[in-house]
């Protein structure tokens, strides 16, 4: 690819989604865009971007950011965020909410749903102590595409294996051939929405606990320290916050801070 | 150090599992059935088991009864790692005593996820 056409289409794909690319990482434009090209009958990538360069035409370009996203996910990816938001994060929350007994928790990059579903087991679990609230999770994406598999809340045999323990995955799920299905019972705890983080999130309303797992590591630090300015004030200040495991708020942002011996997990400063 | 025994009738699977498990560091020793699975437990048992379903001599579930009976045999963490992969053989296996189960074909995300779990890593 001539570095003309890889300007214009990384940055086409940064002012959308904010995902970096650099040069280095030119092949996986080819991997991911080739399908695209060929769906809409056009020989490869250069003539990709000649049509895009030739006319703003927004489905097609909403097409390409798609096809950019990473869309890997883990249920209860990593395990220990999920042990602390169980042990440590939810206890003072639900202490402080007993009044109104209302708590609402944003997966801000939910992908295929393995990371909502997995909070939706751990609150599950809680059983009775749960008896009379009015839990929301949503799950957003920005894409579409993705959402669909999450709403689905259909996993392979290999998807299923990725972290969820036999014990729940026999207790939550229905196995239909050889696929796994979540029940209605997890499955109706959660919403999923299309957004895109780089937009005003205020919409959405405000969350006592965020999941923004695995989404920074694609931006560059300005709009790394964007985002977390828009999630921190959609937060009360006793709201918590987690990253993935190579995050951090370190020299990005100064509106949270890390909690100690709680990896992953951020308050207000 | 921990310790894991993988039981399976298949040399190749042996060798998948023990590369991966020596990756993540685990000594590992092996058996190509139950009765030698039982007979090496009981020489000295290991802190967990990968263990496989169908196999001559003795069949996983049958090892796993045993093992569950003999002194000390309460405490390896056990792993079943089979191509069985309907809820009724899943579900006796937990009541015999598994600790977690690996419907095959497996790898090694699985194999470390399954393991962190049941936390032996
Ligand atoms: C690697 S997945 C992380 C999934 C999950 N949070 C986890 O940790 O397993 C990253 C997700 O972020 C989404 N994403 C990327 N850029 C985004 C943006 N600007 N707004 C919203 N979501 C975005 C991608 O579509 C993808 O599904």
């Amino acid at each position: 690819m001539n570095p003309a056409d890889f300007e214009f289409i990384s940055s086409l794909i940064m002012s959308r989604s904010g995902l970096v690319l650099t040069p280095d990482k030119a092949y996986l434009l080819e991997s991911r865009l080739m399908p695209v090209a060929r769906k809409h009958g056009l020989k490869g990538l250069e003539d990709l971007i000649s049509t895009l360069r030739l006319r703003r035409d927004e489905s097609l370009i909403v097409e390409v950011t798609e096809a950019m996203t990473t869309n890997e996910s883990f249920f209860f990816r990593d395990t220990k965020p999920f042990n602390l938001l169980r042990d440590e994060v939810l206890p003072p929350i639900m202490e402080k909410r007993a009044a109104n007994k209302r708590l609402r928790i944003w997966c801000a990059a939910a992908s295929s749903g393995q990371e909502p579903y997995s909070i939706a087991i751990v609150l599950k679990e809680l059983g009775t102590k749960l008896a009379g609230w009015n839990i929301e999770i949503v799950g957003t994406d920005i894409s579409n595409d993705i959402l669909r598999k999450a709403q689905k809340a259909q996993y392979s045999q290999f998807e299923v294996q990725r972290g969820m323990p036999i014990q729940l995955l026999l207790k939550y799920f229905d196995k239909v051939d050889e696929n796994w299905i979540v029940k209605p019972e997890i499955k109706n705890m959660v919403q999923y929405k299309y957004w895109n983080l780089l937009e005003d999130p205020k919409p959405l309303g405000n969350f006592d606990i965020v999941f923004c797992r695995n989404v920074l590591i694609y931006f560059d630090a300005e709009t790394k320290g964007k985002v977390l300015a828009t999630v921190a004030n959609m937060m009360p200040e006793d709201g918590k916050m987690f990253l993935g495991g190579a995050e951090t708020v370190l020299g990005v942002s100064d509106k949270f801070k890390p909690v100690a011996g709680q990896r992953g997990v951020y308050a207000r400063p | 150090m921990k310790t894991c025994l993988i039981v399976d009738d298949s040399k190749v699977i042996r060798m998948v599992a023990r590369k991966i498990l020596q990756e993540l560091e685990f000594e590992t020793s092996e058996a190509a059935d139950g009765q030698l699975a039982l007979d090496a437990c009981n020489e000295s048992m290991p802190d967990a088991v990968l263990l496989d379903w169908n196999m001559p001599v003795m069949d996983g579930i049958t090892f796993l009864r045993e093992l569950r009976k003999t002194a000390g045999g309460d405490k390896p963490i056990v792993i079943f790692c089979t191509t069985e992969n309907d809820l009724d053989h899943i579900q006796e296996a937990m009541t015999v005593g598994a600790n977690e189960y690996i419907m095959k074909p497996f790898d090694s995300d699985i194999i470390q996820a399954k393991f962190q779990q049941v936390g032996l890593i």
